[in-house]
């Protein structure tokens, strides 16, 4: 009886947090790469007690510098729309976690727990409900700020975001005719198994050219580059302008939160979401102790590669500083090797696994692989941004119309005749 | 559009794709990241304050008054430099020297605030008695008195 009130509190609580973790490693991976791309350093002054970790103590940092800054409300502003704006950004961004299959769902005691917050046999139509919802953060934010160039940035997103959701449903429904279902669970489970005999059967091996139009839209959407003219940091003023402190943050954590929840969707629809390419669930159940084995072995391996890297770093370090930051690769070495130590003990010690161990090491697998896929489509997101410039309005407009829906269109002709012809 | 004219190559079918021409700016985007993230020394940043760069030989930086061998300055104080001076920031007094009858610099200020380090000082001086070559270029400071330097900062730099 509890244990059914708690479930789905704790999963709220992980679809809740799991993707405001992400953003401390998406913003630390997007100042990193856009430095290495761009043949720089980037970030790696802020340090605790000398730890610095290659930069990722500084979003922590920057948090820190945003709650700490004034918070200004301009004079005359819509007060309710202009303190709806960020809140809305940053929750809305968050909800399509919620019905994201984590993992395999678990059978205890005879009785299936589905691995997600929500459990909607719409899932899809919720996310393309949800994203669409977005719209209303950014243009009760330019309204609100009762500014013209506000208003002209939120109106701008807004004929932006509203064309391409057409281009990002349309997309999708060669996803929706190839698995006949609309719940996201019931679309993962069908990416198992393998698509002549040797690849995974993945939505992107079925529907490459839907992948890539609901891709370029994604990105449209998420006001990510090539299409961040909401933003404009550089020439256009966006709807932002009149934020300032945590309100801003929020749009900003907003963004990145769309982010990473449009990596979790089209991870789930195009890349198999928690599935392990080539292992089955049942597959990796009946050979739970043989994973955790390769999974120990694994983590060992790499606590010892890093502990030599870290090795190699130290010395690095103890010629270019000679306060306490060079104590950091000692210290990282010495946890590396300790995880590698741990991992050995737990492999000589491990002898059997009972079947709802197995049941949470396959589905803690799962999740991980579900991780991966966030990440890799997170470094997408980053990659581009820092390769391509920005499109001109009348170029977004031009290609979300002219090329993504007809293409759209015709991607579900050419679907629907393959299922005919298969028929 | 009237009016408007496009100057430059039109796009050929490929590019008008813009797929293609999209991977190919990728691909050198991730290989400057690879190679970026393996050869971290290779990278032209310098970690400022820790690591310095090595400056030419003849780098201008803060002044110093040169002496003679018996350790008096060498300024005869005949303002040349302050003339000279198109930042207008070196003021000097000149007094005379007791045992030799010869003018002598009394007060010799540079406001290093007003100074843009074009050297027309060194090029002035009859003496030798004003260089440039200090190596000094961390000059910042906690009040601006400090950075007016006088004739007992110019000459122990």
């Amino acid at each position: 009886m509890l244990f059914d009130l708690l479930l789905p509190v704790l999963f709220a609580l992980v679809a809740a947090f799991l993707p405001l973790m992400f953003v401390p490693l998406l913003v630390w991976g997007e100042r990193k790469a856009a430095a290495f791309i761009q043949d720089r350093t980037g970030p790696n002054r802020a340090e605790v007690l000398g730890i610095r970790l290659g930069g990722l103590v500084h979003p922590f940092a920057d948090v820190v510098k945003l709650l700490g800054k004034e918070d200004w409300t301009p004079e005359r502003v819509n007060r309710f729309y202009y303190n709806l704006g960020p809140f809305l950004a940053l929750f809305i961004s968050m909800l399509p976690f919620a019905i994201v299959p984590l993992a395999d769902s678990l059978s205890v005691g005879g009785r299936i727990i589905e691995m997600r917050a929500v459990t909607l046999n719409v899932g899809i139509l919720f996310v393309l409900a949800i994203t669409s919802f977005h719209v209303y953060a950014i243009v009760l934010g330019g309204w609100g700020a009762n500014n013209t160039y506000t208003l002209i940035g939120g109106m701008r997103s807004a004929a932006q975001m509203v064309s391409y959701e057409l281009a990002m449903g349309l997309s999708l429904i060669g996803v929706l005719m190839i698995s006949q279902t609309l719940d996201l669970g019931a679309i993962v489970r069908q990416q198992g198994g393998l698509l002549f005999g040797f690849l995974p059967r993945w939505n992107v091996f079925l529907q490459p050219l839907g992948f890539l139009l609901f891709l370029i839209a994604l990105f449209a959407e998420t006001n990510r580059n090539p299409f961040d003219l909401p933003e404009g940091e550089s020439e256009i003023i966006g709807f932002h302008v009149e934020y300032s402190s945590m309100r801003f943050a929020f749009y900003f954590m907003g963004e990145y939160i769309a982010m990473v929840a449009g990596s979790a969707v089209i991870a789930t629809l195009y890349f198999g979401g928690w599935q392990v390419p080539w292992l089955g669930t049942e597959t990796l159940r009946a050979n739970a102790l043989l994973a955790a084995r390769v999974l120990l072995v694994l983590i060992a391996v790499f606590g010892v590669l890093a502990a030599v890297l870290f090795r190699s770093y130290g010395r690095r370090l103890r010629i270019l500083y000679r306060d306490r930051r060079s104590r950091e690769a000692k210290v990282l070495g010495a946890a590396s090797i300790f995880v590698a130590v741990l991992a050995l003990l737990a492999l000589a010690f491990l002898s059997g696994i009972r079947p709802l161990g197995a049941q949470i090491l396959v589905a803690a697998v799962q999740f991980l692989f579900l991780v991966a896929k966030i990440l890799a489509f997170g470094f997408l997101f980053i990659w581009v941004r820092w390769t391509l410039p920005r499109f001109r309005y009348d170029q977004v407009m031009g290609l979300g119309w002219k090329s993504l829906v007809p293409l759209g269109l015709l991607n579900i002709a050419v679907t629907g005749l393959v299922l005919l012809g298969i028929d | 559009m009237p009016g408007i004219r496009t100057v430059g190559r039109p796009m050929n079918i490929k590019e008008k794709w813009y797929l293609f021409e999209i991977a190919k700016g990728m691909m050198v985007s991730i290989r400057h990241l690879v190679s970026n993230i393996f050869h971290q020394d290779r990278m032209p940043t310098l970690q400022y304050p820790e690591e310095k760069r090595v400056l030419p030989e003849r780098f201008r930086g803060r002044h110093r008054l040169t002496k003679r061998e018996d350790g008096t300055p060498k300024c005869v104080a005949c303002y040349c430099c302050q003339t000279a001076c198109p930042a207008d920031c070196i003021s000097i007094e000149a007094g005379e020297r007791p045992d030799a009858g010869e003018k002598v610099a009394v007060r010799f200020d540079i406001n290093i605030l007003r100074c843009v380090f074009c050297g027309l000082c060194v090029e002035a001086c009859p003496v030798d008695a004003i260089r440039m070559d200090t190596g000094k270029y961390e000059l910042s400071s906690d009040s601006r008195k400090k950075l007016i330097y006088d004739i007992d900062t110019l000459l122990n730099d």
